[in-house]
């Protein structure tokens, strides 16, 4: 570095003395006040929708397998589906923000160019928007359990943890999204990643059927789906019954599915971004 | 110590597979002047400007801001510049006043100075009045100069400003060209890119004339005048086949001229000979003749 990088700041700047580390904390919050703001306005929108998806899957899976199926890994099945459903409101409403936002904030409103010029970095926007679509998941959570008491699932008090298993989950998942939205060229690409990704993850993650009776390699498949863990997770605080290990074994797998989607989002995005 | 530039730019490459956008650079603008840039489309302006803000990274060659190395230091060159873009990116989905009060909390302006940042930015896009508007419901006008308010909204020692009167009215534009004086006179540094060689002639202390990627001419306006088309023009009015003759009598004579529409311009016309050329009429001089001549475009 140069000898001279300490240059004389003018009196009236604003921002004389503000620290420029290369993570700021202060900036994550900024985004995810921006984030606060919009959805004060739209927040219908996502009430709307978290109630009404797990009422379909309620009547739709809950009765009818339930009436084919009594028991499934120790729970009634519609206790089973019930965190599945609760799994799959997260993917949907991380991972496709993720996915949408991504794409049309870089390419048509050029959101992200007008936050880089700012001492801001992708690494603070990848993880502010990441974090709130964390915190937007853990009430799509709260309100699907919700809506499985009255279909009535009771849930033990472990339940206190699940928007904390939300956060965490979406959080990795917005990341996700994020990631591919930053290899996108056009809206077309979001069949193939509906298709080759959303499609498989809904699917194989143990949400609605247990993965031991699936093929070898769609339960291997399984056991790497963050949203695998997501569920046993959920199934660990609603119910009980896992040990320990098995539950650090599963948030082990959420945090490094996590860093893992966040360091590639990151790396994605600025290439995208930066020429 | 303040006889280090504002902007230093050292032999800088960018390029862009095939295509050298910038072509070894050298530029250095001093600070608390107003400098502009002036380049026909495609002349490496705005590839210059994101190179200033790290939104875009040399190839080769040195780009320093206020003593900030880039890429490197980035971050805190972007904390002390206010950056204006060509293309419009303001936050449609916030209001006027939360696009300024997203931007002070990205800057990091403490908290409590921050109603005064936003103060700042809805005064300089004269937009108090529609503080609660959806930014989306706004005029053309009005979108230009509340993005120019957030480029200022911390009071940055380095302004960017990329085309920033493009589609503004007369009236709306000598308003930003006196915000432009204010800041300036606050002792920030001024980078501008503009069309409008008026502009340019009027704020600029000292221009740049870019073509392909490469710094052709540098110098205050007056200066770069005098020095490449002399102290006055001819200006011939007629039809094709006039002009054609015009032209071709001047250059035998070993003038240049300029064609623009219905006109020729013979530069140097000083050196003519008043009685064998009495038609058309003299005028002064341009930045605009010097850009032409030095660019052969003319201005969009
Ligand atoms: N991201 C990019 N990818 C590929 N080429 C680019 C990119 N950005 C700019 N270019 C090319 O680099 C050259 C310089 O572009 P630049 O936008 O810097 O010109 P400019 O002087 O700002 O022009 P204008 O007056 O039209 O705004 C152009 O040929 C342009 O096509
Ligand atoms: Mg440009």
């Amino acid at each position: 570095m140069s000898a001279t990088t300490t240059a004389p700041d003018r009196g009236g700047s604003l921002t004389v003395g503000v620290r420029q580390r290369r993570f700021e904390p202060g900036v994550v919050a900024a985004i995810v006040y921006r984030e606060w703001r919009v959805f004060r306005r739209v927040w219908f929108s996502t009430a709307f929708g978290s109630i009404v998806e797990p009422i379909v899957f309620f009547v739709g899976f809950g009765f009818g397998f339930g009436a084919l199926i009594s028991e499934v890994a120790g729970l009634s099945y519609l206790e089973f589906m019930a965190t599945g459903t609760i799994a799959i409101g997260i993917m949907f409403s991380a991972l496709f923000p993720g996915l949408i936002n991504g794409y049309s904030r870089r390419t048509e409103r050029h959101l992200y160019d007008g936050q880089l010029a700012a001492p801001v970095t992708v690494a603070e926007i990848v993880a502010g928007e990441s974090l709130w679509n964390g915190l937007r998941v853990s009430v799509v959570a709260m309100v699907t359990v919700g809506v499985a008491f009255a279909f009535g699932v009771r849930m033990g008090p472990g339940v206190v943890f699940i928007p904390l298993i939300a956060i965490i989950s979406g959080f990795g998942l917005c990341a996700t999204g994020a990631a591919f939205a930053a290899k996108l060229r056009s809206w077309h690409g979001v069949d193939i990643v509906v298709g080759g990704l959303i499609a498989p993850m809904f699917v194989v993650a143990g949400t609605f059927f247990p993965l031991d009776g699936l093929p070898r390699f769609a339960e291997l498949f399984g056991r790497v789906n963050p949203l695998y863990h997501c569920v046993e997770l959920l199934r660990a605080a609603a119910f009980g019954g896992y040990g320990l290990w098995q539950v650090l074994g599963h948030l082990g797998a959420v945090l490094l599915f996590n860093l893992l989607a966040w360091l590639v989002a990151v790396r994605f995005v600025r290439q995208a971004l930066i020429d | 110590m303040s006889i280090l530039p504002a902007i230093r730019l050292a032999s800088v490459v960018k390029r862009f597979g095939d295509l050298t956008a910038v072509d070894h650079l050298d530029l250095e603008v001093p600070r608390g002047s107003c400098f502009g840039l002036l380049g026909p489309n495609g002349a490496g302006k705005s590839t210059t400007m994101r190179m200033l803000t790290g939104q875009a990274e040399a190839d080769e060659g040195i780009v320093e801001v206020l003593g900030h190395r880039l890429p490197g230091a980035s971050r805190h060159a972007r904390a002390v510049s206010g950056v204006v873009p060509q293309v419009d990116n303001l936050d449609d989905e916030l209001t006027v006043e939360e696009n300024l009060a997203v931007t002070a909390r990205l800057q990091r302006i403490p908290r409590e100075r921050r109603q005064e940042a936003i103060a700042r930015g809805l005064r300089i896009a004269r937009l108090s009045e529609r503080a609660e508007a959806a930014t989306r419901s706004l005029s053309g006008g009005m979108r230009r100069r509340l993005l120019i308010a957030r480029g200022l909204v911390h009071a940055p020692e380095l302004v960017l400003l990329d085309e920033p009167t493009v589609g503004l009215d007369p009236q709306v534009r000598q308003q930003l060209w006196s915000t432009i004086a204010e800041i300036q006179a606050e002792g920030a540094t001024v980078l501008m890119s503009t069309h409008y060689i008026e502009e340019a002639e009027r704020l600029c202390d000292e221009v740049a004339v870019m073509h392909l990627g490469r710094v052709v001419a540098q110098g205050p306006p007056a200066t770069l005048i005098a020095s490449h088309v002399g102290r006055e023009v001819l200006e011939v009015d007629g039809a094709p086949p006039t002009l054609a003759r015009v032209e071709h009598e001047a250059r035998s004579a070993g003038l240049r001229t300029r064609r623009s529409g219905t006109s020729v311009a013979v530069l140097d016309a000083e050196q003519l000979d008043g009685q064998a050329w009495a038609q058309g009429e003299r005028r002064k001089p341009t930045l605009e003749d010097v850009f032409v001549v030095l660019t052969g475009e003319e201005l969009a």
